[in-house]
């Protein structure tokens, strides 16, 4: 007999998929309950997952078979540390979202409320099956939903926001096909789809032309998805004009599962000892260093503060890819193996969760978007313009904060892997985050507000407090006063233990 | 020839799924009708599946169905995995070409028009920094 939680692997994804079909219903009836279902959900969803995570860390890994199929045929679920890890991330920035949307999704989706909740509760059930599932095909299909969910999102504010929604199906649609084939090139030499099973077959293939293909297009697609550098077309538009919390969803988790599914295949599918025989890691390294430069360069260009966001996105998925690269090289304790990407997953969500939350607080209260329309704001809105402060000091990464903590750590494990290139251009990189989020602070604590001698009443009027309502205020503070506690965290080594055991699960880090 | 042969025609299915793929390909690359980017991308798809189909066949297999006279003549059956994992991505792939549509049609209500550059331009005669 399976007990509770180990249950919950199914029940997290379950509970996510009839709740949609719920609210669906309920909306037709009373379309203010939709928010409290969706709310409720995904409380219950996050409860879970810490059950889950703390299952994982003192008895081990869950394997929940479905329909009580054995694995090698039937589909199986399974979570060890890094799949508990990213599910407690997930869930928890879910629910930041879902809690700030109440009041922001009456603003920017007027009477669009329970299709709103309907299609987000689908995201997260896709979001949930990804990182859950221990079987190949189940997670293109799960990837398939997060995707069809998120393009359905990102257009739900009409005008230009479809247009970047067809660009991001187009582009995703081809990621996803060249996963797809990737799936069936494993499974024309292993005749299998299980991801244990995969790991167990493939190590006498190695040097099999169809395995490294299938390896190739597995990096292809994935990296469409997470919008590595030269595939980063679709992410600026796509991430700029969704709703507020979609945003904040995409930057922050939509894009970090995919580089999740992409660390599933390339440890738990292939493993380290593949990866150390190609040089395929190497390459990563240098599109990530080239992710970092441009996304900060192309960031600073922007006078829109979204677009602003979501091209530091793009080099925040370099900070992370870089982690990866050299997590098959750097084994030291507190920096080896996965430890700096894992890290840089949960602080890249805090920080830009934050920062797109914020950026939809201008929006809801007076519909800013151009960061020279933000003069006299941080007297305006003092709050909200603190948070942001908070988020962007991180981002540049001042100490004690998590963005300083990721850089730290990447910079110590570029030194360990003896590819000392990347140190400059991570320093070079925070000087870059320094110029676009200062002109930002300056513009909203500094400048003047225009027409000050002329017209003195405005002026008045532009320096009256006109604060966000509590239910968005909150979720922003609470990611705020998150990326400094984690970064203290962080410092001290409290959650280390969580992190060894995802590197032993891959055989990477060791050296304590 | 025979190096022909062996290469080309033995292995046709997959060559045939390699070109239907890059026409595919092509057709969402170059077309400039949003339409017929998606009719691109729906043959992109197909290819993918026609291989996958095409992977569980065996010569002379039957139909998988388990029943005590095949067996004991000793049939060989096809492969019924890669089907079920193909009408899974078919539902897929009719869900995502409904969103396209839906997105096209919408696309249509707002600038008129369902040419890729003709949108690019109307887009940019607000500037492309335009808000919404």
């Amino acid at each position: 007999m399976l007990s509770f939680v180990e249950h919950l692997p199914v029940l997290v994804v379950v509970i996510s998929l009839l709740s949609a079909i719920t609210i669906f219903i309920t909306g037709w009836i009373n379309k203010k309950t939709a928010w409290y279902i969706s709310t409720a959900t995904l409380l219950s969803q996050f409860i879970s997952s810490i059950f889950i995570l703390h299952h994982v860390m003192t008895v081990g890994p869950i394997r929940y078979r479905l329909g009580g199929w054995v694995p090698p045929w039937g589909i199986e679920y399974v979570m060890d540390a890094l799949n508990a890890y990213v599910l407690v991330i997930l869930l928890f920035l879910g629910l930041v979202c879902v809690i700030y949307s109440k009041r922001n999704i009456d603003h920017e989706l007027p009477d669009k409320g329970v299709s709103f909740y309907t299609v987000y509760q689908l995201l997260i059930t896709g979001l949930c099956g990804i990182t859950v599932t221990g079987d190949i095909f189940n997670m293109y299909v799960f990837i398939e939903i997060t995707s069809l969910s998120a393009y359905a999102l990102i257009a739900s504010r009409g005008k230009i926001a479809l247009k970047a929604s067809f660009t991001y199906l187009v582009l995703g649609s081809i990621g996803a096909c060249f996963f797809l084939l990737g799936i069936g090139f494993l499974y024309s030499v292993t005749g299998s789809l299980n991801i244990h099973d995969l790991s167990l077959l493939l190590p006498p293939l190695y040097g099999n032309r169809v395995v490294l293909a299938a390896f190739v297009f597995f990096i292809v697609g994935l990296s469409i998805k997470m919008a590595l550098f030269p595939l980063h077309t679709w992410l600026p538009d796509a991430h700029a004009f969704a709703p507020a919390e979609i945003s904040a969803m995409l930057s922050g988790i939509i894009i970090e599962i995919s580089t999740y599914a992409f660390i599933r295949v390339a440890f738990s599918v292939f493993t380290a000892r593949f990866l150390q025989s190609l040089p395929v890691f190497d390459i990563l390294c240098w599109l990530a260093a080239a992710a970092i430069i441009i996304g900060s360069v192309l960031a600073i260009s922007q006078t829109n503060l979204k677009r602003m966001l979501a091209y530091s996105s793009v080099a925040n998925m370099g900070y992370i890819v870089l982690a990866l690269g050299l997590s098959i090289s750097a084994r030291k304790a507190p920096w080896g193996g996965l430890n700096p990407s894992m890290m840089h997953i949960l602080n890249h969500a805090l920080m830009k969760g934050c920062l797109f939350l914020v950026a939809g607080a201008f929006i809801y209260k007076a519909d800013l978007w151009e960061i020279r329309d933000f003069r006299g704001l941080g007297r305006r809105m003092p709050y909200t313009c603190a948070a942001f402060v908070i988020a962007a000091l991180s981002m540049i990464g001042i100490p004690p904060s998590v963005g300083f903590v990721s850089k730290l750590y990447i910079i110590l494990a570029s030194i360990e892997a003896k590819k000392f290139f990347f140190v400059p251009v991570l320093l070079l990189s925070s000087l870059l985050n320094l110029i676009y989020f200062w002109r930002v602070i300056e513009t909203m604590y500094m400048k003047r507000v225009e027409g000050k001698d002329s017209a003195h009443t405005s002026h008045e009027l532009h320096l009256q407090k006109e604060e966000i309502p509590l239910g968005m205020l909150a979720p922003i503070w609470v990611l705020a006063s998150l990326c400094v506690i984690m970064g203290i965290l962080w410092l001290a080594n409290i959650p280390i233990p969580l992190l060894n055991q995802i590197n032993s699960t891959f055989g990477l880090g060791g050296i304590r | 020839m025979e190096w022909f042969i062996a290469k080309i025609f033995a292995k046709y299915n997959y060559w045939i799924f390699i070109i239907l793929m890059m026409i595919g390909f092509y057709g969402i690359v170059a077309k400039d009708n949003l339409i017929k980017k998606i009719i691109g991308l729906n043959i992109f798809q197909t290819a993918i599946f026609l291989y996958f189909i095409s992977l569980g066949a065996v010569r002379g297999g039957t139909a998988p169905i388990v029943d005590e006279e095949i067996i004991r003549k000793g049939y060989v059956y096809a492969n019924p995995l890669p089907h079920v994992l193909i009408l899974t991505a078919i539902v897929v792939s009719v869900a995502t070409t409904a969103v396209a549509l839906s997105l096209v049609i919408r696309m249509n209500q707002e600038y008129g028009t369902i040419e890729e550059s003709e949108i690019i331009q109307k887009l940019g005669e607000g500037g492309m920094t335009r808000t919404d």
